[in-house]
């Protein structure tokens, strides 16, 4: 085999480069568009030589996308369209003036800043899971490797052994990112230690929570970083072939991960005698068809047999018997990114971050009613508060903080007096969520409890597998009772038996999905019972959500009588006079919104 | 495609050093091209593109090159700046490619000033 590498992606010197996101968000606002109109201007301004477009993975400020960096000045710009290229090259690349109306602007009246590295959503941040987002091309291999790619396999490939590596990884205190938090050392342990040969190792990336898309960035911004993971952990435990588990709606992931796979066999970064040491591995991308328990692993295991995925009991754990019978260990995708840092920079490092029983950081995938959607990473032991306010910039349009769901399905809804909670998996679980693998749901005084707690059953109803009837009837069960409470038709005893129907899904469900599905009724019970009392007892919904619980009616003082309303009102149950008050017939109104979200006045009530 | 050896990563960082500087936009040596429409119609592009075609030529990795607006002082473009890590930034005016290269070497990679064509010391602070 030939060794001369001198001559792989021969790189050209630029002096400046746009770094634009390519990230699902992005591209789902047009980041492609705006890609090439760049390539074009760049063209047309003859800076060809000079300035180079790289496309990104996710920068994680989603609810600005698309997004630009330009280096090496450090300059953000958001929100961009085709529209805005010619002005951008033309002013900050050809003529040095950065653009001030394209850059970030914290909030109404205030400057706009121009630095990403002085916008609080990032300086808040710390990344390791995310260290290369943004900074990297992920569908080239040599951008990894400049930022200390594959350095980590290299060390342990060349100076460590199977045992050291796990002693290293156990050591850190890393915990799987998955949910339950299993020490990742341990788990790797028990596969090495297990006997038998054709031992497998999988990557966990069937995200499923709704609103969750943790897993997917990282996938998209650094594949590399998976599967250096992954290659460290099949080496530790004896390993040489594993699956990347991913689900089939994830197709810029998919399509960067099988990019990344095939360059790094290119390099005998995957295969026989990587990096000349004489270790084995390689992978395959097996996509899912998308059901959320095949998150559980006994359950993912089956459906990559080709089974129907339905969890099993444990024991015997997968590390005895998992894959065709053989050990195998499974880890998220978070999990595997993880451990090339901790490799590289060391446990003592990674173990001095983060708070007794929880350390490093965690990736949230931050969405709902809050300013700034996207994804951050921060240290465990950082405050909600923080997350939400600090970093997610509050709640958009002056409303009211309400709660934070975190753990998605199978997590809790937490209230405001529990804000200032540092987390981490073991105060997450006391207040009754749990850390999950990363999806925060803020929600403001507009959402309604109740129905937030049906959303999550309807979910789970539809998402359970059926094999344990407490999980199968008993969450169907609760979801007809918090349907009945939302529909107006809410009894008093419906709340103990909802409390016994959850006590039974909980203790007699086999896996994590019916054992943690009734959290998000549990948890709105603890801290929102007066949501649920109003509705039962005064048949109202104090968020003005449940449909056949509110009332819609125009307040005459506040109404200019400007028609819009009427004109948004698909039943035309809206009347009156230009310039004058407007009134809503009860008769024909269906309580579809339309109005409130129209009016400029704030006329519109719920009640 | 040749298989990789654990001392061919770092070749491959190396090549990649002047990308990855870029990206984290700390180098040792700043050089400022002044390209305000007085600067580019006395002809700073030819200034830029000369300096791109030094540092890509003799593999320099730890210059950044970068552009800014007009000086001021319309009357002696070409300009640029020159700042070394830790000093205070030298401004050159009325520049043309050849000394261009002169202040690329002996000022950017040698550290020292080439007074002849240097206009002074320092910067005015624009807020």
């Amino acid at each position: 085999m030939p060794t001369d590498t001198s001559q792989i992606g021969k790189t050209k010197t630029y002096r400046a480069q746009l770094l634009i996101c390519a990230g699902t968000g992005c591209v789902s606002n047009r980041a492609f568009k705006v890609r090439d109109a760049l390539v074009e201007e760049i063209k047309k301004q003859d800076l060809v030589e000079e300035v180079q477009v790289v496309a990104t993975g996710c920068q994680g400020f989603c609810a600005q996308g698309p997004i630009i960096i330009v280096q090496p000045d450090g300059i953000f710009y958001q929100m961009l369209t085709v529209d805005d290229v010619h002005l951008l090259i033309e002013e900050h690349l050809v003529k040095g003036r950065p653009v001030e109306k394209l850059m970030y602007i914290p909030s109404k009246g205030k400057p706009p800043i121009p630095k990403l590295s002085d916008i609080a959503f990032f300086s808040k941040q710390r990344l390791i899971v995310l260290k290369n987002r943004g900074l990297i091309d992920p569908e080239k291999i040599d951008e990894y490797i400049a930022r200390d790619g594959y350095q980590a396999l290299a060390k342990v490939l060349t100076s460590m052994t199977p045992e050291q590596v796990i002693d290293e990884i156990k050591a850190s205190g890393l915990r799987g990112r998955g949910g339950a938090g299993f020490s990742t050392g341990r788990k790797w342990e028990l596969a090495r230690e297990a006997s038998g040969n054709g031992k497998y190792i999988i990557c966990n990336a069937d995200e499923g929570d709704p609103g969750a898309f943790m897993d997917r960035s990282v996938i998209e911004s650094d594949p590399h970083a998976v599967l250096e993971g992954m290659l460290i952990g099949a080496y530790a435990i004896g390993s040489e072939y594993g699956y990347i588990y991913i689900r089939e709606e994830y197709p810029l992931a998919m399509k960067r991960l099988h990019i990344a796979i095939d360059q790094a066999r290119e390099y005998g970064l995957l295969g026989d005698d990587i990096l000349g040491c004489g270790f084995n591995f390689d992978v395959s991308v097996h996509r899912g068809a998308g059901a959320f328990i095949c998150g559980e692993e006994t359950s993912l295991i089956a459906s990559l047999e080709g089974r129907t995925p339905e969890p099993r009991i444990r024991p015997p754990f997968p590390a005895q018997s998992g894959l065709w019978g053989k050990p195998t260990n499974i880890n998220n995708v978070e999990t595997w990114t993880n451990v090339p840092a901790i490799i590289n920079r060391g446990s003592e490092w990674f173990s001095s971050i983060g708070t007794e029983s929880s350390k490093g950081t965690k990736v949230f995938s931050v969405v709902g009613k809050v300013t700034n959607t996207g994804l951050v990473e921060v240290p465990m032991g950082t405050t909600l508060r923080e997350i939400v306010h600090d970093i997610g910039g509050g709640i958009p349009g002056g409303k009211r903080f309400k709660a934070v769901q975190t753990g998605g399905p199978s997590g809790g809804c937490i209230p405001e007096s529990l804000l200032d909670l540092p987390i981490d998996y073991e105060r997450l679980a006391e207040v009754g969520s749990i850390m999950g693998s990363g999806g925060l749901i803020v929600m403001d005084e507009e959402t309604c409890m109740v129905d937030v707690a049906r959303y999550f059953l309807d979910f789970l109803r539809s998402e359970s597998c059926g094999k344990c009837t407490t999980c199968r009837e008993g969450i169907a069960a609760m979801h007809d009772i918090v349907a009945d409470i939302c529909n107006g038709q809410g009894k008093p005893e419906h709340i103990g038996l909802l409390q016994d129907l959850a006590e039974a899904v909980k203790d007699a469900s086999l896996c994590a999905l019916g054992g943690t599905a009734p959290n998000p009724v549990l948890s709105t019970l603890r801290y929102f019972n007066d949501e649920y009392e109003a509705h039962i007892k005064d048949k109202k919904c104090p968020a003005g959500v449940c449909q056949a619980l509110i009332k819609y009616s125009i307040d005459a003082e506040k109404c200019k009588g400007c028609t819009l309303c009427s004109k948004h009102c698909p039943e035309e149950a809206i009347t009156g006079k230009t310039k004058e008050a407007h009134i809503i017939d009860e008769e024909k109104c269906i309580k579809c919104g339309a109005c409130r979200e129209s009016c400029k006045f704030e006329a519109v009530l719920v009640e | 495609m040749a298989k990789l050896k654990p001392e061919d990563l770092n070749k491959i960082v190396e090549r990649m050093r002047h990308q990855t500087l870029l990206r984290d936009g700390a180098g040792r040596a700043k050089v400022t091209v002044h390209m305000g429409t007085c600067g580019i119609s006395a002809g700073a592009r030819k200034i830029m593109s000369t300096l791109l075609a030094s540092i890509e030529k003799q593999q320099i990795s730890d210059v950044i090159l970068t552009t800014s607006g007009c000086a001021g002082l319309c009357s002696q473009e070409p300009m640029m700046t020159v700042e070394l890590k830790d000093q205070a930034p030298v401004k050159y005016v009325d520049l043309d490619e050849k000394k261009a290269r002169t202040i690329f070497a002996d000022h950017v990679l040698e550290g020292k000033i080439v007074t002849e064509f240097a206009l002074g010391m320092g910067s005015e602070r624009v807020s």
